[in-house]
């Protein structure tokens, strides 16, 4: 279904596109590929949903979004999926994930996500999400972040052909970059 | 403080970024500036630190293995532990976060192996445990974050 060019493709632009007037061309001439190769590939990416969206991937903190908050409940298994689904229609929710709950020490199966401009409101939009989703009855608690300690877009391994165990294969960034990007925010995983 | 055109080129293209030869002067016709109008605003934006990249949002395990993990680190020790945790390759985000479990990172590795065994690394080196919290489902359908930019 996707190839090895692909996976080359992914570790070429996982960085960000160039900026200039061709940066498609930029891409296929490192891949060495076509340029309409490199369209097809993405737009083909993106349509198995592989590639999640394409796009300006903005940093919150940087725009003023400085107030993030992690919530975790506890929700009947039963129920999970639809509540998940209904807070994912939040607007001020912007990530919504069930994980598993890890016996007494933390009882929580579904997270979300609220990034807003400062605390009190991201806690303002949580008790409003509360009672728009019915959420009262259920668990929870709210994780403000802190310190950043870091922070970058996913890096993804690239398989090696021998079958052998695949080797990691990390498209560089420096550390200067991932210091100087640590006041960013998003978590993806 | 943020131009017109800088809080379009922000909200309008998170979701698709024009895939054509010229995207940018796709993205000038549609807003009826210049090529080169639109190429200084990502300039700008990127070298202002407003934007992380034009690209890929990968999702989460369609490549690789993926998980979040938490640990509860006693005050003292977590810039330790954080530094070590945070020179992992696999490491992509990291956070320290109020509570007892204060330390919470995103590892991706290229297969469940690598990854426990990633963690498996992590406990001996920082001899704490580690809480593996794998995604079970994805709930997410709108995609993207909408600025509210007009403040």
């Amino acid at each position: 279904m996707i190839d090895a060019i692909d996976y080359q493709l992914i570790a070429a632009v996982q960085t960000g596109l160039p900026i200039a007037a061709r940066p498609y061309a930029a891409i296929a001439e490192q891949l060495a590929i076509a340029e309409q190769d490199v369209i097809e590939r993405l737009a083909r990416l993106k349509t198995l949903g592989l590639i999640k969206r394409w796009g300006v991937v903005v940093k919150h903190r940087q725009l003023g979004y400085r107030a993030n908050a992690m919530i975790v409940m506890d929700v009947p298994d039963d129920r999970v999926a639809r509540v998940g689904a209904l807070i994912s229609q939040q607007a001020c929710v912007n990530l919504c994930y069930q994980r598993p709950r890890q016996g007494e020490i933390w009882p929580y199966n579904l997270y979300c996500m609220i990034h807003g401009k400062t605390r009190d409101v991201v806690l303002e939009q949580w008790a409003e999400l509360r009672h728009a989703c019915n959420l009262c009855e259920y668990p929870f608690e709210v994780l403000f972040s802190r310190r950043c300690f870091k922070q970058r877009g996913a890096l993804y391994a690239r398989p090696i052909a021998n079958g052998d165990g695949a080797v990691p294969c990390i498209a560089g960034e420096s550390r200067a970059e991932e210091i100087k990007n640590k006041q960013s925010f998003g978590m993806h995983a | 403080m943020l131009a017109p055109l800088h809080k379009r080129l922000l909200n309008d293209y998170q979701q698709d970024f024009p895939l054509s030869p010229t995207p940018y002067r796709d993205i000038a016709e549609q807003l009826g500036v210049s090529e080169d109008e639109v190429l200084n605003a990502f300039q700008t934006l990127s070298e202002q630190q407003m934007i992380s990249r034009i690209g890929p949002v990968i999702a989460p395990n369609s490549i690789g293995n993926s998980a979040l993990v938490a640990m509860a680190v006693p005050e003292f020790d977590l810039p330790r532990v954080a530094e070590l945790v945070s020179a992992y390759p696999e490491v992509n985000h990291n956070y320290e976060r109020e509570n007892r479990f204060n330390l919470w990172f995103v590892l991706i590795a290229d297969s469940e192996i690598h990854l426990k065994a990633v963690i498996a690394d992590i406990e001996s080196q920082t001899g704490y445990p580690a809480m593996l919290l794998p995604m079970l489902a994805d709930y997410f359908i709108n995609l993207g974050f909408e600025l509210n930019l007009h403040d």
